[in-house]
């Protein structure tokens, strides 16, 4: 059963437009992530449904309660939408306790004392802050502060909860620890959660589906993050998704070349009449040789990463990149050095024309 | 699982905006607006030619020219004494710089009027101490300066305004990344190269900005001038109006003299506050670097004593010496007595604290004046802040000019605007009242109150509000317990920037006071005038405690709440 529904949203800024005509919906106790690059108006989408801002036109559908209709004259203000917010910089009040962090939006729903302390001693707990509800903001390191911004977010038990690169501003061993987190606690709490970032890696580990947006705004992909890694619907997802290889190949009569020179491709030919093709594939898909069957290259450079090679390889004219593991490579035989030829197999791999691919090499 | 409830939005944005926008244009839109009007509408027709007639008035057009002439005096003397101070302070190897620094800042809480007073009676042609002893005891003819003369005025306005560039330029050089100046050096240029190459440019907005404030004030200023110009004819803008309109008892025609100067103070406010503007914008290099740096010092070797004499003799001459005149003369017994033993007392100050109806009265006015004009002020430039830096609402733009004007009305004008938006014309007379100060005060003081508010909303970060509200809390609960708690120690601050101003203000009272609504300035300056002059003195130097003491108390509260 979907628990939002965004129906034909469109919202400008001056002459700006961020979103055109946007549906959406979102089901309840899912985890569901917006991902896009930065600027693509994802934390405008979400600032519409948390009430912040009002769409142009379209509507907007909480709990099957109407909360945002221009067309209707329906706009209903952001503390009555029942939801839970964590913002990208905390918004900690500096001048309250942890304790009053939390217990704010209890204290504003006029629960009684104890009841309020019982909950939120217990929403702490959640968040693995217990015993520092008595520290103010400025004696917590960012982590913490976010863990409080969590709790306060959750603490009325929210339909829902929106997070804002909440992790954004944390390092690279928190933002970790703090994702499977949020994750454990949205499992456990059964609460839908609206997720909103620019990182794959967060967006595939936390979600249970997502959408991918592009700089216009448009969703190009919704899907679970297994099917948008694997099957993603087209370029810009592709390679949006991660590090991607692009190898252009030409058709010449009824055979496809790679590159400018006249090896034929070892893989199954696109399906489609157009004459410039462009193959897709991801640095891992690349299985690298000293001779045997496949495109035959060289290694123009070998970086060695500690745990990774990395490799660039040129394959007459196009450029491509693998890495494998180093100790994969020293007991294969695999260490290779710069200039020195190769032959390379592929795993897996997309077609797109080269049109499209142009719109995303612009970017 | 909390329900989503619908509720009408009542518009409280909208109420909120419209009470900003009433309280700007009845304080201060509507007077100045009526002084345009008055100036350029004679019977029921638009008439030019009838300004540049009065404008062309002896009288008239040479006051014009004092102004220029004072003002632009005391901001190229200002702005010299000032960086040169500033770049002593913190870039060289001065002894007891902190102490300098602090001494240099105090002539900014003294008021200028009663330093004026103090050199009057140091250096009157005739009178003055200093002349009179040199007269006595070296064999000089005449005196051996004339403070009623321009050069005396622009000294003395130098001495009281100075602080506003040393402050800015103090500023500027101390958060200067010393990077910029250290790589000049590498690339092997000398300190006086890399003074003139780097750091002057560096920090030439900061001058600027200062000179123009300068400026800003000079012209408009009523005390100094008041005290020390009149005697030998020489009326600046401000005090033109208030001699035409105290001598004429505020007729028709002196009135209208009065709105044709006070239009051309707000055009010249309103131009300088537009270049300070320009050059601010265009100056706005990333030399701050909000840490603070060590920067390099330059050692000053055999001038290293001198100038701290010169320093020292300095802050004696224009800081030590008239505060100490104003409290020997306000304990003498009379006017013209030596200053010994027999002569002094502190009978006057008794006299002034707990007999003299006219300087009691004169400071439970200034008291009370203060309190209320700091309290209806601090919440309704809290109030007209949050619109500014926090809402988004329709019609903001109008606001935004309307809160631009504080800044560019000068007092006297402020003064003339309410005389003649609230004498009867549209049916509250308040003239001759309490009444009438207390507006003049609120839109004089205005601009303070939007700037340390506004200061206070900026830190305020959006998120921190559409927490609160998605915490469930209403507009009206997110100011209560959430922004009002954050931006108290602006509004405190607020406060305190418009009560002790207000317990020395001249320039507005002196044109609006009744017989029983002298202000401590007020008092002051009449009794001076009327030759009470060890009264006014022991009431200045009453003054002087008042803002001492104050200022001391808010330097101690407002480090103690870390603002």
């Amino acid at each position: 059963m979907e628990i939002i529904r965004v129906e034909g949203i469109s919202k400008s800024y001056g002459k700006h437009q961020v979103h055109k005509d946007l549906t959406l919906s979102i089901e309840r106790g899912e985890c569901f992530t917006l991902l896009g690059p930065s600027g693509c108006g994802k934390t405008v989408l979400l600032r519409l449904i948390a009430g912040f801002d009002t769409p142009d036109t379209g509507r907007i559908t909480i709990d099957n309660t109407v909360v945002a209709d221009p067309a209707a004259g329906i706009n209903i203000p952001p503390d009555s939408r029942g939801l839970g917010i964590v913002f990208q910089d905390y918004a900690v009040w500096p001048h309250m306790t942890v304790f009053d962090n939390v217990g704010f939006p209890l204290k504003i729903a006029k629960h009684p004392k104890n009841e309020l302390r019982e909950r939120v001693m217990e929403t702490l707990e959640m968040v693995g802050m217990s015993s520092l509800e008595k520290r103010l903001p400025s004696e917590l390191s960012g982590g913490q502060q976010q863990r409080v911004a969590l709790a306060r977010a959750i603490a009325a038990n929210p339909s829902m909860m929106l997070l804002d690169e909440p992790l954004t501003n944390l390092d690279a061993n928190l933002r970790e620890e703090m994702r499977f987190e949020i994750k454990e606690l949205q499992r456990k709490l059964n609460i839908t959660v609206l997720y909103v970032t620019h990182d794959q890696e967060i967006a595939l580990a936390i979600s249970d589906r997502m959408a991918i947006m592009d700089e216009a705004g448009r969703i190009r992909q919704i899907g679970n993050p297994w099917e948008i890694f694997e099957r993603p619907v087209d370029s810009f997802v592709f390679n949006f998704m991660g590090i991607a290889n692009f190898v252009p190949v030409r058709r010449v009569g009824e055979s496809y070349l790679v590159g400018s020179g006249e090896q034929l491709i070892p893989w199954e030919s696109p399906k489609g009449d157009a004459p410039e093709w462009v193959a897709g594939f991801r640095p891992s898909d690349v299985q690298i040789a000293p001779q045997g069957p496949g495109l035959r290259g060289t290694v123009q450079r070998a970086s060695f990463l500690g745990a990774m090679m990395h490799y660039l390889i040129e394959v007459d004219g196009a450029h491509l990149q693998t890495s494998l593991e180093t100790h994969e490579a020293m007991s294969k035989g695999l260490m290779f050095k710069e200039g020195e030829t190769c032959s390379i197999s592929f795993r897996d791999l997309l077609w797109f024309t080269a049109e499209s691919l142009k719109a995303v090499t612009k970017q | 699982m909390s329900a989503i409830t619908q509720k009408s939005s009542f518009g409280a944005a909208q109420i909120i905006l419209f009470f900003s926008i009433a309280i700007l244009v009845i304080v201060v839109a509507v007077p100045v607006l009526l002084i345009f009007f008055n100036a350029f509408w004679v019977n029921d027709e638009f008439n030019i030619r009838d300004v540049a007639k009065i404008l062309l008035e002896p009288d008239t057009y040479q006051a014009l020219v004092n102004s220029l002439i004072i003002a632009s005096g005391t901001t190229i003397g200002s702005t010299i004494v000032g960086t040169f101070f500033a770049w002593l302070v913190t870039r060289t190897d001065l002894p007891y710089k902190s102490f300098m620094k602090s001494m240099f800042l105090v002539p900014f809480m003294l008021p200028s009027f009663i330093g004026a007073l103090a050199w009057k009676m140091l250096l009157s042609p005739n009178a003055g101490f200093i002349n009179k002893f040199f007269m006595n005891n070296f064999g000089f003819d005449g005196p051996i300066f004339n403070i009623y003369s321009y050069l005396g005025i622009i000294l003395v306005e130098v001495m009281y305004l100075f602080p506003f560039v040393f402050i800015q330029v103090c500023g500027a050089l101390e958060r200067m990344d010393p990077t910029l100046e250290e790589s000049a050096r590498i690339s092997g240029a000398g300190l006086f190269t890399i003074t003139r190459r780097i750091t002057i440019p560096l920090v030439l907005p900061s001058i600027l900005s200062g000179a123009l404030l300068i400026m800003l004030y000079s012209m408009a200023h009523f005390g100094t001038v008041a005290v020390l110009g009149i005697e030998n004819g020489i009326f600046n803008i401000p005090t033109l109006i208030y001699q035409r309109l105290h001598q004429s008892a505020g007729s028709f025609a002196s009135i209208r003299t009065g709105t044709v100067l006070a239009t051309v103070l707000v055009v010249t406010a309103a131009l300088i506050i537009w270049l300070q503007g320009k050059i601010l914008s265009k100056g706005h290099y990333q030399i701050i670097g909000g840490k603070s740096f060590r920067p390099m010092e330059l050692k000053l070797r055999a001038l290293r004593m001198p100038l701290l004499v010169f320093c020292l003799a300095y802050i004696a001459f224009t800081i030590v010496l008239p505060t100490a005149v104003i409290f020997l003369v306000g304990g003498l017994k009379t006017y013209g007595l030596p200053f010994t033993w027999e002569n002094l007392s502190l009978k006057n100050y008794k006299f002034i604290l707990f007999d003299y109806k006219v300087t009691k009265d004169a400071i439970w006015n200034s008291v009370t004046l203060g309190l209320g004009a700091a309290v209806i002020t601090m919440f309704a430039g809290g109030m007209i802040s949050y619109v500014l830096v926090k809402m988004k609402v329709r019609g903001k733009g109008f606001l935004e000019f309307l809160g631009m004007l504080p800044f560019s009305v000068p007092g006297s004008v402020i003064a003339l605007g309410v005389i003649l938006a609230w004498s009867g014309q549209f049916g509250i007379n308040l003239y001759n009242t309490v009444w009438i100060i207390l507006v003049a005060y609120i839109a004089r003081y205005m601009a303070f109150s939007l700037k340390a508010n506004s200061a206070a909303l900026e830190q305020v970060h959006d998120s921190l509000v559409e927490a609160a509200r998605s915490c469930g809390a209403t507009m009206w609960q997110t100011l209560r317990y959430i922004v009002l708690p954050l931006v108290r120690p602006g509004m405190l601050a607020a406060f305190f920037l418009i009560f002790l101003p207000s317990l020395r203000e001249l320039t507005v009272s002196i044109m609006l006071y009744s017989p029983t609504t002298r202000t401590i300035g007020v008092a002051i300056y009449t009794l001076n005038e009327d030759g009470e002059t060890v009264v006014s003195a022991a009431l200045a130097g009453i003054a002087l405690i008042l803002i001492i003491v104050g200022q001391t108390l808010i330097n101690r509260f407002t480090r103690k709440a870390g603002v």
